[in-house]
């Protein structure tokens, strides 16, 4: 196929989804109505943590306009006992998240939902439940869920035969830690906090739904998968996923938290029972409340090298915030924390903590910043008690290709060192620094690297020939930031038409065959690889059909420059055949042209980056500001490079928000303090500078196109990086995020 | 309680709607007159994504009452495309992919159409704090502020 041609592949195109996104016509979760739609409303806790004796909704449903109140008796129930799995999400857990069981396990827990003519009734409907609490006593931090006399939220729940807030644990390991640590002639061992943080994305929650007299179900929502959306809703209401279409709408941002439901199977219950449309919208204080966010967390590494910077042995003990229910993204500090480097000695393990916090989601590359945080910056100090360059030494010690990862896999390509020396070479590393500009003003320079697995997985293509000889390609996987324009790069590519021939949209569930979620790095991955397939049955059909006409060998028929050619001279002689005529014969010559293929994807590459960063401290009112920031990464082909940039440039800006602003706050009574955008301060426009993204290109060798996942590796270096700056700035290390100003000046007033 | 009636103007359009006299703007908007293109991302005037203009004034649509309308021009992003030409903002946010999800472009759109009125050869930083009050979870800003300036560039250069 067209291999060597690149002219739509890595071009600039416009999106196909573009116009209609900055002309506002583009239709996000909340723009949707139907005939006849009622509003839903949730009534959520107020303790942090309470036993529910009885939910009384007799008053409510007396309300005049009220439609359906539901409660977690109305879903199918999911014992304690009994695992359910969904991916990686269990539903019991899910069940007890979207509407609470026997507790309310956090500020904020929904309790019920109500469906009303209007959200005004409906929120007057939710006034007159009455729910007998029994309010208990209740634990946010980790530190406080592992105490000995801690509030314990499950009494299910056992750590070492003890009833305990710890749900599970994961150990990876490598070699001997003791000998290891033994060798070595330096160690470095820190403790270090993370606080939680939110996803953010800009548009909350919402939903409408129907649940037809026929018990059909459609449902219009904004996800990260619609078939999660569909599996989830099926499993909660007992409705089978044939009947229920789920629409992706636009997505207006996600970045892993969408890759769960909250309103969904709620909706279609008060739609089931109010026999109507139903339509619920979260407000920016639920999603702060009671989405998301990533965990915060508690974490301990000690790291040991020989004289020479060579790493003997490394050890992790990470306590990650999963908040109410179990499953906090272990894999994520506990895997990724130390796979970029070859340390015969790795002892690396997480605890699950639960606490009365909003149940967690996934947060790009989840967990792996956490623990990037606290290994990355051991690294810096180990490099400088060693008098090596951070750099150097993380090229000395990156794994080979055939190394034996610690989280279980074998390196296949290994480009790490790759992106360290790009980020060495690069101007910016070499800049000189003022690190004393002006009188109460220091600067300093940062480095650090990171890792992310990236995924492959199961996707859904179809290409299909319209009969005017044009192309529309329909996907499985909702677009978060330019999925569709990538994979219109690599179908007009393939077939050999112009870019604007060719449309990408995304299917519903009940149109296109099953695609995993939109996570993991793996949609233009896994989505590309099957567009490619697919265009190679779609070109083998077209060659089909010009030989057909021909009246020769489909062997002998080439396909170049969206025209059937004769292979060869010995094939005969005949006038090029396009993709329009062989469009407009499709007919007479055996029907539609166009074709499906779904497949498990696999051969996803891990992600590496390295990420160099200066920043400025106003010593007096603990002010950090990022004055420039470089990210050098391997994304292995970038079918459409601002898209690639883009996400580069994303997750580094949100790593900045984590490392210097962002965080949750409680009152005592375990509410959240700022759930607002005001008091949840994440970065705007004019904290931050231009992100220079290098994009390095070494293709993947097992993907057609060579890419590599790009999304999730850029938010792990930050944290470090940006901490490490501080220290060169400083001369003082911050082992706790976020480094906001009363933190910074705290730390700057310790004496030490 | 009786709804209030008001007559405004929106995107040049003579218009009237009766609404509660607790209705925001964005409200009204997004309801009945089904203009969803301006969004709702916090209702508390943080994120800008709601960002129209009244009488050529920026305003957070979240925070405006609708009957404050009365009288007045509101644009919204549904009147930043003149017919079918797109705006050069429009126009250079496709070409410079200034936008990922997209959610929050409308008000980012409204919000560089005012700051380019008032100032149209902005320094890099009076861009940046011209769309502070738009937040963007997505991009990161570069291409948000690169896309803005270039725009501003061309449209001096066609002013010329
Ligand atoms: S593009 Fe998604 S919030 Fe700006």
């Amino acid at each position: 196929m067209n291999e060597m041609s690149t002219k739509w592949i890595g071009a600039r195109t416009i999106r196909p989804d573009g116009a209609d996104k900055v002309t506002g016509r583009a239709q996000y979760s909340a723009d949707y109505n139907m005939p006849g739609m009622v509003w839903g409303k949730i009534l959520r806790s107020p303790h942090a943590h309470a036993a529910i004796r009885s939910i009384d909704t007799s008053k409510a449903e007396a309300l005049p306009g009220v439609k359906a109140v539901v409660t977690a008796k109305d879903m199918v129930s999911f014992p304690v006992d009994k695992a359910v799995a969904l991916g990686i999400q269990d539903m019991r857990w899910m069940a007890r998240n979207m509407l609470a069981h026997e507790k309310a396990l956090f500020h904020g827990h929904p309790i019920a939902a109500v469906a009303a003519i209007n959200e005004q009734v409906a929120a007057e409907a939710c006034k007159l439940i009455v729910v007998d609490y029994e309010v208990l006593p209740h634990a946010i931090e980790i530190e406080d869920a592992i105490k000995p006399d801690a509030p314990i939220l499950h009494d299910f729940m056992k750590h070492e035969g003890k009833p305990s807030n710890i749900a599970g644990t994961m150990v990876l390991k490598a070699g001997d830690i003791e000998n290891g640590f033994a060798e070595a002639d330096v160690v470095v061992e820190r403790t270090f906090t993370t606080r939680p943080v939110h996803q953010g994305y800009i548009e909350p929650h919402a939903c409408t739904v129907s649940y037809a007299a026929d018990g059909r179900v459609t449902i219009w929502s904004s996800s990260q998968g619609q078939f999660m959306v569909r599996a989830m809703t099926s499993l909660l209401t007992g409705i089978p996923q044939s009947n229920i279409r789920a629409i992706p709408a636009e997505i207006g941002g996600g970045f892993g938290a969408k890759t769960i439901v909250y309103l969904e199977p709620v909706a279609v219950l008060l739609s089931k029972k109010s026999g109507r449309p139903v339509k619920i919208v979260m407000s920016r204080d639920d999603v702060q409340r009671a989405t998301g966010p990533a965990p915060g967390s508690l974490m301990t590494v000690k790291i040991g090298a020989k004289k020479d910077g060579t790493l003997v042995a490394a050890k992790g003990d990470f306590y990650l915030q999963a908040g109410c229910l179990p499953g906090s993204p272990l894999r994520g500090p506990v895997g990724c924390s130390f796979a970029a480097y070859a340390i015969p000695n790795v002892l690396s393990t997480g605890y699950d903590v639960v606490s009365n916090r909003s149940k967690v989601a996934a947060y790009r590359a989840p967990g792996a910043p956490h623990g990037a945080f606290a290994a990355e910056t051991v690294l810096d100090e180990i490099a400088e008690k060693l008098g090596l360059d951070p750099l150097e030494m993380r090229i000395r010690n990156s794994v080979k290709p055939g190394d034996k990862a610690i989280y279980g896999a074998v390196f296949g390509d290994v480009t790490f060192t790759e992106t360290v020396d790009a980020i060495r070479k690069h101007p910016h590393y070499k800049a000189p620094l003022d690190k004393n500009p002006r009188p109460g003003v220091k600067r300093g320079r940062g480095v650090a690297s990171g890792f992310w697995y990236n995924a492959g997985g199961e996707s859904s293509v179809q290409v299909n020939i319209t009969e005017d000889g044009n192309v529309v390609v329909t996907t499985g996987h909702p677009d978060v930031g330019g999925s569709r324009a990538s994979i219109a790069n690599v179908v007009a590519e393939l077939i050999g038409i112009e870019h604007g021939r060719v449309n990408v949209i995304i299917g519903d569930t009940q149109t296109i065959g099953f695609s995993n979620l939109t996570g993991g790095s793996r949609v233009t991955f896994a989505s590309a690889m099957v567009a490619t397939a697919s265009c190679e049955k779609v070109i083998g059909q077209l060659k089909d059909r010009a030989a057909k006409i021909w009246k020769i060998d489909a062997d002998a028929v080439k396909w170049e420059d969206g025209m059937a050619l004769p292979a060869g001279d010995n094939a005969g002689k005949f006038p090029p055949l396009s993709l329009k005529e062989l469009a407009a014969k499709a007919n007479e010559m055996g029907g539609p042209i166009g074709t499906q293929v779904q497949l498990n994807t696999t051969g996803a590459d891990p992600g590496f980056a390295t990420h160099c960063v200066d920043v400025e401290v106003d010593v007096d009112l603990g002010i950090i500001r990022v004055l420039r920031y470089t990210a050098a990464q391997d994304v292995g082909r970038a079918l459409h490079p601002s898209y690639v940039e883009g996400q580069i440039q994303g997750g580094v800006v949100q790593g900045i928000g984590w490392a210097l602003s962002e965080e949750y706050l409680y009152d005592k009574n375990g509410k959240v303090d700022n759930a607002t955008f005001l008091d949840y301060r994440m970065p705007v426009c004019s904290d931050v500078p231009m992100i220079e993204a290098l994009v390095i290109e070494i293709p993947n060798s097992k993907h057609p196109q060579g890419v590599r996942g790009v999304g999730e590796a850029p938010i792990v270096p930050p944290l470090a990086a940006i901490a490490n700056a501080v220290y060169d700035a400083l001369g003082k290390r911050f082992f706790a995020l976020p480094m906001s100003p009363p933190k910074v000046t705290e730390r700057l007033d310790a004496a030490d | 309680m009786a709804k209030i009636h008001v007559s405004t103007t929106i995107n040049g359009e003579p218009l009237e709607y009766l609404c509660d006299a607790s209705a925001s703007m964005l409200d009204i908007l997004r309801g009945p007159l089904g203009l969803t293109g301006t969004k709702e991302g916090c209702g508390t005037g943080d994120c800008g994504a709601c960002s129209v203009t009244v009488d050529g004034r920026l305003m957070c649509s979240c925070l405006m009452l609708a009957v404050e309308a009365e009288g007045k021009q509101i644009g919204t992003i549904e009147g930043m495309a003149q017919g079918g030409e797109l705006h050069p903002l429009q126009q250079k946010f496709l070409e410079m992919a200034a936008l990922q999800c997209g959610i929050c472009t409308p008000g980012v759109l409204i919000s560089a159409r005012s700051l380019l009125e008032k100032n149209p050869d902005p320094t890099e930083e009076e861009v940046r704090f011209g769309l502070a009050g738009n937040l963007c979870r997505c991009t990161g800003y570069d291409k948000i502020v690169r896309a803005v300036m270039e725009t501003a560039a061309e449209m001096r250069e066609a002013a010329r």
